[in-house]
């Protein structure tokens, strides 16, 4: 286990920051710590870093417990949002200021700035000031300095917050392949659900200092553990019907609810792209006008509006959409090929109750 | 293209190049008072210092200058500098680090008590040190009791000019030092390194235009003060003289020559400060410039467009 939380927690005089948190991060591993501001995953990454001391709890590198140790004994490597590079240090003296620091052998520090550059791609930068660095290569001289000590576990706040889009998405990509390379530990924080899906092998969520679940992104994206993940990790239709008769209703839509009381409220959710629709309107059970359509790229989102006036998201292809001579305004049917309970009645967000339900195709039921 | 306008606007409105430019004849009569005032109020009494220094020759005014009193005075006030200075850039980095790193209660406090200097007399500070070290002062007995002699001496002669010449460092480094923030001290730590190696290879660098831009306009202060330095010195001749104290003193003996040298000196310090200054300034402007310069160019990607399929 390289890194481990055990029941942390922060507070800030009355706010508490974090709340009780433990997880594990493993060797080798990235690991995206996910949530949206404000919800304490920064302030986890500066505890595990030193940076803060925690109120409660305990963090551990490398089986050992950190707690009295000082930023400096912690042989970490940190990644600031702002990179926070030395200005009036040119890339080399940057990159080489954690070897000096450490007493590196002069001829040591010049062969780790040698391979450092080489494989950031920085050749040819080495005198630059940072000011005179794009966003890409001030992010690329920011993790060459934080990793130039060796240091056990590589640290990163919002590594991809400060540059544009574009960039975004190469840095990524190469944050991948980097990693891959040094197989070094690696956390990083993030508040775009996207970036911690593409990027990382396991995912933290927090939100308001709490942890909400760890998984793959697989496993958060299809398993959400609650309402929250659920909602924050992509797009969901959420839904509150009502139980009558072992059925939950809500506008047209029925879901199964055998062992609920008559009156209970459940509340149920699915992905948009578990919406399947047709123009046919024969094909499925339910029928809906299509209110809009939103280009994403490969894939098209589009409203559905029911007779009810309930308003649900569905997702398919481009060649779908065409397949099935679909346009705004047009009247389909749909079905839902697959949905989660998130929760019985609205207090209790219990992920137990989670319920997999494929239903059969209701091919001319309604003739 | 827009179509052009059919008529030619009035050839007074097309001689304004900016709608919200003011006509020539004010603007050039709002510049030329600026420079004829700065031109009488500044620039000729400072080329008369010279003049009147160098009116009876050039061995006149070295004459003048060597005198052992004159002389005297040119090293107490180098030697009142030289201590009032180093103290003044501690207290300065102390207090600006409080201010620019912390949060604290009393905070707003300690800005207005740094400004106090700028906004007390100096004269009235200098009664302050009377009331407070003479011998009728609040601890005037007990420092003449042990023979400890604080005015009419150099020490009070340093404690009047460390008081008046306080914000100066303060002041410069306060805004640099919150511009910088703490991100780069904290990456400092996270490398390993420990405070004062933080403070010399990170902090220091960083602050260092604005910390030399507050010595010179501190030491430009600490050597020209007068009006709480003459209020705790006795002006005794030879020993407790600074170079403007002398000035006063040669010329209320009606040795205008002798005194317009020693102030020409006075003047070539403030000349030297100004051009210092001024470069620093170029300095700073022309980092900013190109560091806005290297600006990442952002719109390298253009955004596709895109557009609903029908």
């Amino acid at each position: 286990m390289s890194i481990e939380l055990r029941n942390v927690t922060k507070k800030f005089g009355e706010v508490v920051a974090v709340n009780n948190v433990s997880f594990s991060v493993k060797e080798g591993e990235l690991m995206a710590l996910l949530g949206p501001s404000g919800g304490g995953k920064t302030t986890v990454l500066r505890m595990i870093a030193g940076l803060e001391l925690p109120t409660g709890g305990d963090v551990f590198i490398r089986g050992q417990r950190v707690n009295d140790l000082s930023v400096q004994q912690r042989n970490i490597g940190f990644v600031f949002q702002s990179y926070a590079l030395f200005k009036t240090m040119n890339v080399v003296k940057n990159i080489a200021f954690g070897l000096k620091i450490k007493k590196w052998k002069r001829a040591a520090i010049h062969a780790r700035i040698e391979e450092l550059l080489n494989l950031f791609g920085l050749q040819g930068l080495e005198k630059r000031y940072p000011h005179q660095l794009s966003g890409g290569q001030r992010q690329r001289v920011a993790i060459a300095r934080a990793l130039a000590p060796k240091p056990s576990v590589l640290l990163l706040d919002e590594p991809f917050g400060a540059v544009d889009a574009k960039i975004r998405q190469e840095l990524r990509e190469w944050l991948v392949t980097l990693h891959h390379d040094l197989n070094v530990t690696t956390v990083f924080v993030t508040h775009d659900q996207e970036e911690a899906l593409e990027v990382s092998n396991r995912i933290v969520i927090f939100s308001r200092g709490v942890l909400e679940q760890v998984g793959a992104p697989r496993e958060v994206y299809e398993q959400p553990a609650n309402e929250f993940v659920a909602r924050f990790i992509g797009v969901m239709n959420i839904l509150e019907p009502e139980v009558r008769d072992g059925v939950a209703r809500i506008g047209e839509l029925e879901f199964p609810a055998h062992d609920q009381p008559n009156g209970q409220k459940m509340r149920i959710g699915f992905r948009p792209y578990a919406v399947q629709i047709s123009s046919d309107l024969t094909q499925y059970r339910y029928h809906a006008v299509l209110r809009h359509t939103f280009f994403l790229g490969v894939m098209l989102r589009v409203e559905l509006e029911l007779p009810s006036g309930l308003v649900l998201r569905a997702r398919m292809s481009k060649e779908e959409y065409s397949h099935e001579a679909l346009y705004d305004g047009c009247e389909i049917t749909f079905q839902i090929r697959q949905y989660r309970v998130l929760a019985k009645h609205e207090a209790a967000l219990a992920p137990e109750t989670e319920l997999r339900y494929q239903p059969p195709p209701v091919v001319g039921e309604h003739i | 293209m827009a179509a052009l306008p059919l008529t030619q606007p009035p050839k007074a409105l097309r001689q304004s190049q900016r709608g919200t430019e003011e006509p020539p004849f004010i603007k050039w009569m709002l510049i030329s008072v600026a420079l004829i005032f700065c031109f009488v109020f500044l620039l000729l009494p400072l080329v008369n210092v010279l003049a009147q220094a160098f009116s009876k020759g050039i061995v006149n005014y070295w004459e003048s200058i060597a005198n052992p009193d004159s002389w005297a005075a040119i090293r107490l006030t180098v030697l009142v500098a030289a201590i009032s200075v180093p103290l003044n850039v501690g207290f300065g980095l102390a207090a600006a680090w409080a201010i620019a790193k912390f949060e604290f209660r009393c905070k707003s406090l300690l800005i207005t008590l740094i400004d106090l200097p700028f906004s007390v007399s100096p004269v009235v500070a200098g009664l302050m040190f009377i009331v407070l070290f003479g011998l009728q002062g609040f601890f005037g007995e007990w420092l003449d009791a042990h023979d400890v002699k604080i005015i009419f001496a150099i020490p009070g002669i340093v404690l009047a000019t460390v008081f008046v010449t306080f914000p100066f460092v303060a002041r410069e480094l306060i805004p640099v030092m919150q511009a910088t923030g703490t991100d780069q001290e904290q990456a400092a730590l996270t490398l390993g390194a420990n405070g004062f190696q933080t403070f010399w290879y990170v902090t220091l660098p960083s602050i260092r235009w604005g910390l030399v831009y507050g010595i010179i306009l501190c030491n430009a202060r600490a050597m020209g003060e007068f009006g709480a330095v003459s209020v705790v010195s006795g002006h005794i001749t030879g020993l407790t003289e600074t170079m403007p104290l002398r000035v006063e003193k040669l010329y209320n003996e009606y040795n205008a020559s002798a005194a317009f040298a020693v102030a020409s000196l006075l003047a070539l310090l403030a000349l030297l400060t100004l051009g210092i200054k001024t470069w620093l300034e170029w300095r700073q402007a022309r980092d900013f410039a190109q560091a806005q310069l290297n600006q990442e160019p952002d719109l390298n990607g253009v955004r596709t467009q895109v557009s609903t399929p029908a």
